[in-house]
């Protein structure tokens, strides 16, 4: 394989994956999609939340679950970082603290995938933040 | 924060979080000088005197939901033991310049790290935000726009694996073309 040097090959890359691919149904309105937080401030960078972010990236896109990750700030719980947010279509937003990989594995099966609850949730009374 | 890409995120975050739409980040390495210097410019509400004059200060934060706020901090930290130091700049309504500089060649200067997954991740969690990213050394600038990169992309999302890999790939190449962070 040629090296990625350039923005044109970027594009060529892009061409064979768009002839490859069928765009999924991606509804672009984000009450249909798994909504991923990752709580990214100087607390989260520094217990790992990038390799959180990373392996949320990774496996919701290997296995073809309709998501977007994104990250936000601080939610207050630095103890308990890496912390993450995680909304289902029709949920209130549900935290999860202490997610390394395993962690994160576990919140794709059970609760992302399944709809069932798993250990790990942060605080009773948590509204999502807005900032 | 063990490396200089860490402590990049952990600014722009800053930046994301004075509702900035445009981030720049500006690299610049200069072994001659023995100069190794990072700029992150945003359009955010930017800061007034008073709160500038905090801004370094570990004890002081602009949240409610902590009582601490180390990011800056530790950058002054970590600069200031590399014989360097941080700059702020900033004008309410207009946005906010930091900019850190090491000395090259110091033990105490922390490496670049992974910076092609850091400027990935940005690029992923911040959708909505234009990037600018540029990185000079004395081999010559790598530049990156996430606008120019979201048209060239046209509707096929970054996640997709072929295309995540190709543009770390992409990243990492260039970089390594410029002896970033070398």
């Amino acid at each position: 394989m040629t090296k990625i040097k350039t923005l044109d090959d970027l594009r060529r890359i892009k061409n064979e994956v768009q002839s490859k691919i069928k765009l999924r149904e991606n509804s672009s309105s984000p009450e249909h999609l798994v909504q991923v937080k990752i709580g990214m401030a100087t607390c989260g960078i520094a217990s790992g939340a990038r390799e959180t972010m990373k392996y949320f990236i990774d496996e919701l896109e290997l296995q073809a679950i309709d998501a977007v990750v994104t990250q936000t700030g601080c939610m207050g719980f630095c103890y308990a970082e890496p912390t993450v947010e995680v909304t289902l279509p029709g949920k209130d937003p549900v935290v999860f603290g202490f997610v390394g990989k395993d962690k994160a594995r576990e919140i794709i099966d059970v609760y992302i995938k399944r709809g069932e609850l798993v250990d790990g949730i942060i605080p009773l009374s948590f509204k999502t933040i807005h900032d | 924060m063990k490396t200089i890409s860490d402590h990049m995120l952990d600014i722009v975050q800053n930046s994301i979080r004075a509702h900035a739409t445009w981030i720049e980040v500006i690299f610049s390495e200069n072994k001659n000088c023995d100069i190794y210097q990072i700029k992150i410019i945003d359009n955010g509400c930017g800061m007034s005197k008073e709160l500038l004059n905090q801004a370094a200060n570990p004890f002081f934060t602009s949240r409610s939901t902590r009582k601490v706020g180390l990011g800056l901090s530790l950058l002054k930290q970590n600069a200031e033991a590399s014989q360097g130091s941080v700059k702020i700049v900033s004008e309410p309504g207009k946005g906010t310049v930091v900019q850190a500089i090491f000395q090259h060649s110091h033990l105490d200067r922390p490496p670049l790290g992974d910076i092609w997954n850091v400027i990935y991740l940005l690029l992923v969690g911040n959708p909505t935000i234009r990037f600018s990213f540029r990185y000079q050394t004395e081999k010559g600038t790598f530049e990156l726009d996430s606008t120019e990169l979201l048209k060239l992309m046209d509707g096929i999302p970054i996640v997709q694996q072929e295309v995540k890999n190709a543009l770390i790939e992409y990243l990492k190449n260039n970089l390594k073309e410029i002896e970033a962070g070398i």
